[in-house]
């Protein structure tokens, strides 16, 4: 019998053991998802046949003898901002509606290979700019905890699937907190890798010097397996790193921390945090003293200064890189009735197809980096980003990993910030820190907040390529976890199956 | 820092290509204010003496050997086309009247 709340790592066993095959998993997930996606709303499109002869594919060459690899056969969700060839690609944009990518992106394409089964493709604010899914064009997603509130964002879609078992495992993409925040707001892991871990081929661009691809899991093991199968130099993408990459498998599985310095970042603590976010990252550092590591307060003083210069950095470098859209080779094109020169449809196709979101951050974007203001504002955020850097380093002199809480609250209602644009961004002043200097990052729920009874993610942070310390930190504490709760934390969360 | 103006914003929608209506052009100028008066803040600490850093990795160009190989075929280029002829992109009018 197929069991969709069971771990990828235990359906592979499952699989390996022929209890059922891949297409029986596939199939009990695609039934899942017609049973609850009508009231999550994580996938902008399904693939059925795609994901089931995929499945059937890894079924006949397991019964060949074929060496598989530890994922074939395990379904996931992928954010539909990388590219499938033949399958829908919109990023989230009505400026992409209808588009199929004649090529795969690099992590597709490893995904493919390693016969991991691709079920559709997740919801996400548009072009990933956004922090609650409330800027995709195609309508929210909702929280499997409580459908009146948002998942976070941007990889919100990716990260209910993976909540709502309709996939045990999904990748997004994170900017500024896309994977991290919306993992923490629905009680799963997610991770954004070292930046350059893993290749951006084939990833609708954003902010290019911020963006990275990641795994989302129900646990620390699962999202370990995922990192591995899809990270590793490309020669297609100038700054993947050409390196090994990090054992964080190993690191998952080593459960053991004694010995190993944690630093808690004075300036994400206490004030501004929600007392029940606050009080499970205590109960969470507690278990890990407990387990043998030391805890040690650091500061980081130009944090506070991170949100402002991501707000800057990030909209400069989308107003560059959305220059793509412009309606000659791909996507929409509006208002070309042979009367029009290029540049006029260009204008006319940008305001039909990009969303309220997209245009504010272009604006901003062109506006930062206009003659007359780039030392002011682009100029001043990459100084900013200079020292943040240099805080996390100083910080990495001392310790071995930095924890803060991943958000400031739980999941918020739909609709309470999408008319302020600025409070909007305050969701995400924990996880920008990580990308501006371009180390990596895992959200690991801890618990349930006492006010809302709502998932807390705590965050554990690593130096440049040292993501195999946040797996162990991270597996170690979710097994303590684990053991003082007697059940996984999503087993709190409404079925919401049944019609 | 000066206020931004309704006619600024229209300025910076046409150098972004994006033709806003004046209702947009209103409420984008009242938010563009709002979030400039916030990010503004990374002007405290950026003194002269800061070096910037444009990106995460010190990054160096990539070199590969100028060598053919498979690649998308014209079809396939082709295929998300908003409109095409003759095996190419067809485009509205470039340089104005023929």
């Amino acid at each position: 019998m197929t069991n969709i709340h069971a771990t990828a790592a235990q359906m592979a066993d499952s699989l390996a053991k022929k209890e059922f095959s891949a297409v029986e998993l596939t199939q009990a997930h695609l039934d899942r998802i017609a049973e609850v996606d009508g009231k999550v709303n994580a996938f902008l499109h399904v693939d059925s046949q795609g994901a089931l002869s995929q499945a059937k594919s890894v079924d006949e060459k397991r019964a060949a003898g074929e060496k598989l690899s530890p994922l074939a056969g395990i379904p996931l969700a992928l954010k539909d901002i990388l590219a499938q060839e033949g399958v829908p690609t919109t990023a989230g944009s009505k400026i992409l509606q209808g588009w199929r990518p004649p090529y795969d992106a690099t992590v597709v394409a490893k995904l493919k290979a390693a016969g991991v089964v691709i079920l559709g493709k997740t919801n996400m604010d548009e072009f990933a700019m956004g922090s609650s899914t409330e800027n995709s064009a195609y309508g929210t997603t909702q929280n499997p905890w409580d459908l009146t509130r948002t998942p976070g964002g941007s990889s919100g879609g990716s990260a209910a699937a993976v909540a709502a078992f309709e996939a045990p495992l999904a990748i997004g993409t994170d900017t500024g907190g896309s994977i991290r925040q919306p993992a923490a707001l629905t009680g799963i892991v997610g991770v954004k890798p070292t930046y350059g871990g893993v290749s951006r081929y084939g990833v609708v661009a954003y902010s290019s010097s911020l963006d990275q691809v990641g795994p989302f899991g129900r646990t620390v093991l699962d999202s370990a397996l995922l990192h591995e199968a899809i990270a590793g130099h490309d020669e297609r993408d100038s700054t993947s790193i050409n390196a090994p990459v990090p054992q964080v498998v190993t690191a998952a599985k080593k459960l053991d921390v004694k010995g190993m310095k944690i630093g808690v970042i004075k300036e994400l603590s206490g004030a501004g945090f929600q007392a029940g976010v606050s009080e499970r990252i205590n109960e969470a550092l507690d278990l890990l003293v407990e387990a043998g590591a030391q805890i040690v307060e650091v500061s980081c003083p130009n944090f506070e200064y991170a949100l402002a210069a991501y707000y800057l950095i990030a909209p400069s470098e989308a107003s560059s890189n959305l220059a793509r859209f412009d309606s000659m080779r791909y996507g929409l094109r509006v208002g070309d009735d042979g009367s029009k020169g290029a540049e006029e449809v260009m204008s006319i196709t940008r305001e039909a197809g990009f969303g309220k979101e997209v245009k504010r951050r272009i604006i901003l974007g062109t506006y930062a980096l206009s003659s007359g203001y780039y030392d002011a504002y682009y100029g001043s955020a990459q100084k900013v980003r200079t020292l943040v850097k240099q805080d996390f380093e100083k910080a990495f002199e001392k310790v071995d990993v930095l924890v803060s809480p991943v958000t400031p609250t739980t999941a918020f209602k739909i609709g309470e910030k999408s008319n302020d644009p600025v409070a909007m961004y305050l969701s995400d002043i924990a996880t920008i820190p990580v990308n501006m200097a371009g180390i990596g990052g895992m959200s690991l729920p801890v618990g349930l907040a006492k006010e809302d009874g709502l998932p807390v993610g705590l965050q554990i942070m690593a130096p440049v390529m040292q993501d195999d310390r946040f797996y162990r930190v991270g597996g170690t504490l979710e097994a303590a976890l684990l053991s003082k709760w007697g059940k996984p934390i999503l087993s709190n969360a409404p079925e919401l199956g049944g019609k | 820092m000066a206020a931004i103006s309704r006619d600024d914003v229209a300025h910076l929608a046409k150098l972004a290509r994006i033709e806003m209506t004046p209702d947009e052009l209103d409420h984008m100028a009242t938010e563009l204010e709002s979030i400039l008066g916030a990010v503004k803040r990374v002007q405290e600490v950026a003194t002269s003496d800061i070096a910037p850093t444009s990106h995460p990795l010190a990054i160096f160009n990539v070199f590969r050997e100028d060598v053919v190989k498979p690649s998308l075929t014209n079809e396939q280029s082709l295929s998300g086309a908003p409109a095409k002829a003759e095996d190419r992109f067809k485009v509205p009018q470039i340089l104005g009247e023929e």
